[in-house]
Parts: structure tokens; C-alpha cells; sequence
């Protein structure tokens, strides 16, 4: 590759690289259990989980998470304080 | 497809290359949100510039710069000269940071430096404990008897036979405004720390204890588990300090005995099964205990 000097790039440009082939588990999040408190929010080191902005039917937010970049760390799911989050074998 | 789509609104992009589950990216990207869009970071080498910037793309969505290994507090200097030269200074942050090998010994003098000279800069380490990116080489920062790739253990040696530096109290000694520690185990306690940081004008040390997960030698899924741990047994103790004052986070309930944190880990795995093992816990505990008491964490 021919490096062109200073070496400048673009904001945010990492998003190409779509690091959900990595995985070999995901996380399944039960919308109804979640009660929308933010801490996989707060902890996924990838910053892909989020607020889906819809409610379930205890009229809790619930979130969701991106598989284009979920490396299938767990944490999210270890640090659930409801347990709405379980991870499973991802087959590709 | 997916049915929910990301909103992205982090300031760090995913499609990053640190491990999974890497502490130190969870709390790279919280400290960022925190200090907001309008800031101006200065990255010193390590995983956090290695993983995100792999040429020609960049995770960052501020202006982020990388020089050296070890002048990040120089650099960051330079921005905030030019922003002052241009009467932008109040209202944009200047961040510099990086791991705990160049911020305890290679950066140190430069750092030491940007502290002197009373810039109004945040600072954040992210202790990590060893040189992660270039494979776990123990720094001033490892902590005693913790086997990395510099520090095997074998019939004469328990792993790293020095005592961390304690980097906390060297900002303190230098007149820094604001100094405080914390671990990836406190999310809401990074944001808190980082937007309390911002309230005082001057030099400003943030170091937190961020989870390497093969450093260490633990799960994926464990970083919060893990910081939090090192807070609850005095290994590692949370402040603050500003005005004069120490504001600690107490430990909940009894402090945890330091086995409960260093059994779960690879690189104490040594220490466990054998007398000489059970001897350099006791010293750990010992320094535990003193942090405990110098802290006032009870
Ligand atoms: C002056 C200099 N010495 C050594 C290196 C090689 N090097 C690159 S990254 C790194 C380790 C960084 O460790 P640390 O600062 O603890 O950050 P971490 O990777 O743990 O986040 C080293 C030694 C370098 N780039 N420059
Ligand atoms: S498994 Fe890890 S990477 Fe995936 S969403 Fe959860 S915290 Fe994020
Ligand atoms: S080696 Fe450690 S610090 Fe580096 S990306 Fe992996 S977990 Fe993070």
C-alpha cells in the first residue's frame, strides 16, 4: 500500500470492518425481560448495544444489539441485571 | 438482516481490533462520551492507538492525533498552545492519553513536564498493568508476583518481584488539580469522574484500571466482574482527590480477601498450590490491607 504523508483519515472510518465474523457466540436479547437500564450499553466494549426505542408490554424501552460488529464477548450478558441476555452458538 | 438499526451516536466507531471484551476500549469509549464531541485527543502508542487505527480508517470521530510512544502530554501541549492562540481554549477539551507502559515509564518525564507547567489538560491512563500490545512485558504498573512474558516464574522468582508505583500519588505531588482512580468495573463511575474532572481548570490525572484479557489471563466476559474485585479487596483503591481531600469509594460490607481476585486470574495461577504461593499471597495482603487503611476504604 503507498502511504501518503502526514497520514490522514477519515472520522469513524473503522466501520468497514465488520468485526461480527469473529464471533462464535451471540447474544439473544428477550425484549420483554429487558427493562432498559443501559448497562450493556454502558459496557459492550464495541459500543453496539442500544435502545431500540420501542417499548415492550411493560412499557419498558428495550434494547438490542448490532451483529455486523459483535465480537460475542458476553459481557453484556454477564453484567444483564435481569438475565435478559443469554448467549448461544453462533454457526455461520 | 437486522430488524433494530445502531443509532451509532458513540464517539469511537466500532469495527475496532481490540480484543473481545478488551476493558480498556469499554472504558476509552465511555471517558470520550463524557468529555463530548468538541475535544482534541493526543494518543500515546499502545492498543488503544494500535486497534483503532489501522491505516487508512479510524474509529475516532474527533480530531485524534498519534506521534510517539511516549509524548502524548507534549503533543496535547502544542494543541492547547495553538487553541489558545486562537482563543479557542475554553471551550474545547484537550485529551491526552494511553496505557500504563507510557504513562509509568516511557511518557513519564513528558508528562511530568505537562503537570508542572500546569496545563489545563485531562490525562487518562488506562492501566492495563503490563505493555499489552507488545505482548504483556511487565511495566511500573504490574503488580507484585504477576507472571508476564518479562516476568516468568520459576524456582528462584514468584513473577514480578517489584511493588507497582503508585502514579496517583506522583499527580498529587506534582500540584494536579484533580487526580482520581477507578476500574472498568464502575462505568457510571468513569463518566462521573471524567465530567467532574472538567469542572477544574489545570492539570488533571484519571487513571483507570482497564482489564487486558489475555495479559491477565481471564475470560471474555469478565472486565467488569474483575474491576470491580480490585476495588472490593483494596488492590486496587477508587478515589478522588481535589481540594485538598481525599473522596473515597468505600468498599460495600467486609473487604474480600485478595484470593477471591488473584485465583481468577492466569497470571497469579503460580501462587496457588504451594507454600511459597501462599507466602506472596500473604504479602498481597498485606499491601491490600495498607491501601485499606491508607484509604480509609472501610
Ligand atoms: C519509544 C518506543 N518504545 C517501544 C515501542 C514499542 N511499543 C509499542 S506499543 C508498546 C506497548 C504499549 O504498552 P502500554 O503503554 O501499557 O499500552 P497498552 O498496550 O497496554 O494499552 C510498546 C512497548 C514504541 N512504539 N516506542
Ligand atoms: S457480546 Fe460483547 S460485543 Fe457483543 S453486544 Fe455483548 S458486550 Fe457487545
Ligand atoms: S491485548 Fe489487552 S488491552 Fe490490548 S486489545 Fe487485547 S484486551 Fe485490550
Amino acid at each position: 500500500m503507498k502511504l501518503k504523508y502526514p497520514l490522514e483519515v477519515n472520522p469513524g472510518t473503522t466501520i468497514t470492518n465488520k468485526t461480527g465474523g469473529w464471533r462464535t457466540q451471540k447474544p439473544i436479547v428477550d425484549h420483554e425481560i429487558c427493562i432498559g437500564c443501559d448497562v450493556c450499553r454502558k459496557v459492550c466494549p464495541e459500543g453496539v448495544c442500544f435502545p431500540t426505542g420501542e417499548k415492550n408490554s411493560k412499557g419498558r424501552i428495550f434494547y438490542d444489539r448490532d451483529l455486523d460488529f459483535c465480537k460475542g464477548c458476553g459481557l453484556c450478558a454477564k453484567e444483564c441485571p435481569v438475565s435478559a441476555i443469554r448467549m448461544e452458538n453462533d454457526f455461520k | 438482516m437486522q430488524k433494530y438499526k445502531n443509532p451509532n451516536q458513540h464517539l469511537i466507531a466500532p469495527g475496532h481490533t481490540a480484543c473481545p471484551g478488551c476493558g480498556q476500549l469499554m472504558s476509552a469509549r465511555l471517558v470520550l462520551d463524557a468529555c463530548g464531541s468538541k475535544t482534541i485527543i493526543a494518543n500515546a502508542t499502545g492498543c488503544l492507538e494500535v486497534t483503532t487505527t489501522k491505516y487508512p480508517t479510524s474509529s475516532w470521530k474527533v480530531p485524534w492525533v498519534h506521534s510517539l510512544f511516549e509524548n502524548p502530554s507534549a503533543v496535547a501541549s502544542g494543541i492547547l498552545a495553538a487553541l489558545k492562540q486562537k482563543g479557542l481554549d475554553k471551550e474545547i477539551t484537550v485529551l491526552a492519553q494511553g496505557g500504563d507502559g507510557s504513562t509509568f515509564d516511557i511518557g513519564f518525564g513528558l508528562i511530568s513536564g505537562m503537570w508542572e507547567r500546569k496545563e489545563n489538560i485531562l490525562y487518562v491512563c488506562y492501566n492495563t498493568e503490563v505493555y499489552s500490545n507488545t505482548g504483556y512485558q511487565a511495566s511500573g504498573a504490574t503488580p507484585l508476583d504477576a507472571n508476564t512474558t518479562t516476568t516468568p516464574p520459576d524456582k528462584k522468582s514468584m513473577g514480578n518481584a517489584f511493588i507497582r508505583k503508585n502514579m496517583g500519588e506522583i499527580a498529587i505531588a506534582h500540584g494536579c488539580v484533580y487526580v482520581a482512580q477507578t476500574t472498568c468495573g464502575y462505568p457510571a463511575d468513569i463518566i462521573n469522574k471524567v465530567k467532574k474532572a472538567l469542572t477544574f481548570t489545570g492539570p488533571k490525572y484519571l487513571e483507570i484500571l482497564t482489564t487486558c484479557i489475555p495479559g491477565w489471563g481471564v475470560e471474555n466476559e469478565m472486565a467488569v466482574q474483575m474491576g470491580k474485585l480490585a476495588h472490593k479487596t483494596g488492590i486496587y483503591p477508587v478515589f478522588e482527590y481535589y481540594d485538598d481531600e481525599y473522596h473515597v469509594m468505600k468498599i460495600p460490607g467486609e473487604p474480600l480477601k485478595v484470593d477471591e481476585y488473584l485465583k481468577l486470574h492466569k497470571r497469579f495461577k503460580h501462587l496457588f498450590g504451594n507454600e511459597r504461593g501462599k507466602e506472596a499471597i500473604k504479602q498481597i495482603q498485606n499491601i491490600a490491607d495498607k491501601n485499606i487503611e491508607k484509604y480509609n476504604l472501610k
